[in-house]
């Protein structure tokens, strides 16, 4: 940050002095207002995508997502205003009609805060992708996936540099995947949990705690052979 | 969903990068294992192996009762015991009892020359200083070496000789500040993955050149702007010649050497015969590569030199890294942020290990066993009797091994190492082993050397155990205990401290070394009083402020993020004229291959650990990588069973052909015993530091019958390069 300028605003009325360049969110942090997020995280590039962090801009159309969105000179920011809540309200309720948050405890306090009605869009259809067991050391559930992206940057450039995984399919068929689906060993991927260590949602996950989850025992787990804890073969290996 | 009992951070066991963890647990077992995403370390980033990699210590066949063999061994016939039923569960006080009586009456009988011991650079520093203490205060020997021998032993002599210092000079993270680096004989993203993952960013997103000088096509190559494809042990040449193009360009720092360097002029007179074309001729790079690079180094702000085992594990390993460290002084590319000389270790606590004086010439803190001063200092510290102490050099790993016998080493005792895989030329370390009068082993699993041992000692992992370790850029850093010693097994100290008590009341020793640690903190306070690197560390200060990198000089010091900012430890840089050797062994008609060795990103060394982790499974059998060139020369297709033939042995593995591996050169991982790749290599050493040839034994190779492959698991797919 070479810009030395500082910007002038408010945030809920309290009047805020960041460097240029700074987004909404941590200007708002500054002055200790918490603005909730779900795709971003403090390591990875912000994207904008699951838009729980939007604000209101006076003067502006569209809400402002403040993860991405920087400070301007004379901004007023409301981070609590109606049409910010019920966005955010709305975005929870679209997430559980769809997607297993059993195991993102960040989320469920963010619903209860909320006011969400998790029954709101009773004849969406919950995804439910089958578990993804094709390695010994982590499982990929995506039936509680929220695309929230930050696995395929950390395998990517905000870490790894590895571009194993990716989009697959568009629209409500949106998915994590490896390219042409193959199983986990066969992409580039090197196991280094990258992902792991950033899902939200318990959607990625290592393997023996997937094991004890559904009710192996620890002895169980550590007497498993190799073709057992390999998981499911979805296909023949290709090559050595 | 599980929630953890506890959330223990700690430091990764395996590589010397130092990555924090945090160790999730439940029940005792670890389930899950993150990274602070604020570490300057790693930065939420972890590999495979500190990722998923911990299990080993949960493993079935992990030892945890003190055993002693049930038929007693005699020198010369000495034989490996794998199965528990040959051993005898005992107590720990008749399995130290035996220890402590058989290694005192070999003392009394034959003196100190017939004892020597392998500390271990997984071990805490707290381990490797109570163990050397016990060998050097209690035996009176200096044969105390541990596996850096074997590893960067060439960079340290170097290093030594030239700045008079021994560790990468900065930070790893600092490799984002740099404009230009040489990557050279490193395989970062298999064996230093996190400091892979700083030098892409550094090439990526800080617009940083790299230039990579190795035999093989390793990954970093995808993002280097000059790749250098030497052929193995010519960097002598090659380097020089980069001297040679910056001395008669004038690309050099006039006043660097002026100010900071020394024995310049002869040192310019022998780069005169390496000119681009000599090197060429030599290395197989062309010249106009060789100067494109000299110049993108020389003309660099902040340029710098990271490099691994390829440089020091050679005949001429001392002379590859002075080459090395030549361009630096010549650049004056040293002593600021984001340059350097950089050798990254490769264990944990290699340079921990090494700074507890776990090394045959130096008492810890790198002091000389053979200066009077020094010796007297540690009699004073240690309550010895004035002129107590060896004040003879030792003898070093490999040079233990071959004095084994009736008029050199008589007992050994290996602690968490293992020979057995990692010397040079494995049946002669066999043959030695089996001579030996007396062995004891303190180790996890019962491996290819503890299989040797009359007494195995069951220590804990390092998750079960406070300490420290110090990682490659010298960062001391807290090892949490999160998990209850499984069985019977024990601290590694706390084993020490017993055995040191029962072998000093058996000497009658009128005044004891002190052997009363209550807690590794305690340990580390005596540390710091003998060493003047460590004075500044505490327990209360690595839990407070997190790491700190060495020499903390005193308590209010902050740590030494790069050093020789102002002086070198040695007054000024010595310039090193240098001459070319070949390796020991060139290649041939009868074997036509240069064999290299190292690491695979799924396995750690002799496999101790990672072959007793799932961790296998990503990687089950050894691979020979050979270029598609020779393979279909050969009749070779990728997965086809070979047999590598050296001077000294024969092994049969698969194939991989993959143009990772350059044409006339093979690599073989030497984790496997199914088919250990030390075999092959040879036991010929570096003059001065010796350090032995992993990189270049000549092989040839030929088909062999699927049936001829050892354990022949079902193949496993890999994506990867």
């Amino acid at each position: 940050m070479t810009n030395q300028t500082t910007v002038h605003l408010t945030i809920d009325n309290l009047p805020v002095h960041v460097p240029a360049g700074t987004t909404i969110l941590k200007a708002a942090q500054q002055v200790g207002i918490e603005i909730p997020t779900i795709c971003y995280h403090d390591y990875c590039t912000a994207n904008a995508l699951c838009r729980i962090c939007v604000v209101e801009v006076k003067g502006a159309r569209l809400l402002v997502p403040a993860c991405t969105a920087t400070v301007q000179e004379n901004m007023q920011v409301n981070t609590r205003s109606e049409r910010v809540e019920r966005a955010r309200r709305t975005i929870l309720e679209m997430l559980y009609a769809t997607v297993d948050l059993s195991e993102a405890p960040e989320i469920e306090a963010m619903a209860t805060a909320y006011g969400v009605d998790r029954q709101r869009f009773p004849l969406a259809e919950p995804r439910h992708p089958p578990l993804i067991d094709d390695n010994p050391m982590y499982i990929r559930d995506y039936a509680k996936c929220v695309l929230c992206w930050r696995c395929v940057q950390v395998c990517a450039e905000d870490a790894q540099y590895t571009y194993a995984i990716n989009f697959k399919g568009r629209g409500y068929e949106t998915q994590i995947s490896t390219f042409y689906e193959v199983p986990m060993p066969e992409s580039t991927c090197v196991f280094c949990g990258q992902c792991v260590g950033v899902c939200p949602t318990g959607a990625l996950k290592f393997k023996r705690q997937h094991l004890l989850e559904v009710g192996y025992s620890l002895d169980e787990i550590l007497q498993m052979t190799r073709s057992e804890r390999s998981g499911r073969r979805r296909r023949e290996p290709r090559n050595v | 969903m599980l929630s953890p009992d506890r959330i223990v951070p700690t430091v990764c066991p395996f590589c010397g990068v130092g990555c924090n963890l945090e160790l999730h647990v439940k029940d005792d077992f670890i389930y899950h294992v993150s990274a602070p995403f604020d570490s300057v370390v790693n930065h939420g980033n972890l590999c495979v192996k500190g990722r998923f990699g911990t299990d080993f210590l949960y493993h079935p066949r992990r030892i945890t009762t003190p055993l002693i063999r049930k038929t007693p061994q005699v020198a010369g016939k000495r034989t490996q015991a794998f199965d528990l039923d040959e051993w005898q569960p005992v107590s720990w006080d008749e399995a130290l009892e035996l220890v402590s009586d058989r290694l005192v009456d070999i003392y009394q009988k034959h003196g100190s020359d017939a004892l020597a011991v392998y500390c271990c650079a997984k071990a805490t520093n707290e381990d490797n200083y109570l163990l050397q203490k016990i060998f050097r205060a209690l035996f009176r020997t200096n044969n105390v070496d541990h596996c850096t021998r074997l590893c960067h032993a060439a960079s340290v002599v170097a290093l030594q000789m030239a700045i008079g210092s021994s560790a990468m000079s900065n930070t790893a993270a600092e490799v984002i500040e740099n404009d230009v680096f040489i990557l050279t004989g490193s395989n970062p993203t298999e064996n230093h993955p996190i400091i892979a993952l700083q030098m892409k960013a550094a090439v990526r997103k800080y617009g940083a050149k790299l230039i990579v000088v190795d035999p093989r096509r390793i990954e970093m190559v995808d993002y280097a702007t000059l790749y250098l494809p030497l052929k193995p042990g010519t960097d002598v040449p090659l380097f020089s010649a980069m001297a040679h193009v910056i001395l008669k360009e004038g690309l050099y720092n006039r006043e660097f050497i002026e100010q900071r360097t020394e024995n310049f002029e002869a040192f310019a007179a022998s780069m005169e015969k390496f000119t681009p074309e000599v090197a060429e001729a030599i290395s197989g790079v062309s010249k106009d590569l060789i100067i494109q690079a000299a110049r993108l180094y020389a003309t660099a702000k902040n340029g710098a030199i990271y490099w691994a085992l390829g440089i020091p594990e050679s005949t001429h390993g001392t002379a590859n890294a002075l080459s090395l460290i030549n361009l630096a002084l010549l650049t004056g590319h040293i002593g600021r942020r984001g340059t350097g000389l950089n050798p990254l270790r490769g264990q944990n606590n290699v340079q921990g290990a090494s700074d507890m004086g776990a090394m045959p010439w130096h008492y810890p803190g790198y002091q000389r066993v053979d200066d009077e001063q020094n010796a007297s200092r540690w009699e004073r510290l240690w309550h010895v009797e004035a002129g107590g102490l060896n004040r003879r050099l030792g003898l070093t790993t490999t040079e233990i091994l071959s004095a084994v016998g009736e008029n050199g080493v008589r007992a050994l005792y290996i602690m968490g190492e293992n020979p057995m895989m990692s010397e040079p030329n494995l049946n002669h370390t066999r043959q030695k082993m089996t001579e030996l009068e007396f062995l004891v082993a303190q180790d996890l699993f019962i491996n290819e050397s503890g299989a040797f041992a009359d007494v195995f000692l069951p220590a804990v992992s390092w998750a079960e155990k406070d300490g420290t370790f110090t990682n490659t850029d010298r960062r001391v850093q807290r090892v949490r205990c999160a998990l209850p010693p499984r069985g019977q097994a024990r601290p590694d100290w706390q084993i020490l401290c017993d055995l040191a008590k029962r072998i000093e009341r058996k000497l009658g020793r009128q005044q004891s070394a002190y052997w009363d640690y209550r807690h590794p903190a305690e340990i580390m306070e005596e540390i710091r009083q003998g060493v003047p690197e460590y004075r500044g560390i505490t327990y209360e200060r690595l839990d407070r402020e997190g790491g700190l990198q060495t020499p903390v000089w005193d308590e209010n010091h902050p740590g030494t993020p790069y050093l020789f900012s102002e002086t070198f430890p040695r007054g000024r840089g010595k310039f090193h004229p240098l001459d070319y050797t070949p390796n020991a062994e060139m290649p041939d008609e009868e074997y036509p291959f240069v064999l290299s060795t190292g690491r695979v990103l799924e396995h750690w060394h002799g496999g101790t650990m990672t072959r007793h982790s799932w961790m296998d499974d990503l990687y089950p059998e050894p691979l020979v990588e050979i270029h598609p060139h020779d393979a279909s020369t050969l009749g070779i297709e990728n997965g086809d069973a070979v047999r590598v033939t050296s001077r000294r042995a024969s092994i049969v593995l698969r194939a991989q052909v993959t143009d990772k591996t350059n044409r006339g050169v093979v690599f073989i991982p030497f984790h496997f015993r199914e088919a250990a790749a030390n075999l092959l290599t040879h036991d010929q050493l570096d003059p001065q530091a010796r350090i032995p040839e992993y990189k270049a034994a000549v092989v040839r190779v030929s088909k062999a019958r699927p049936e001829e492959l050892a354990g022949r698991p079902e193949p496993q797919p890999r994506g990867r390069r």
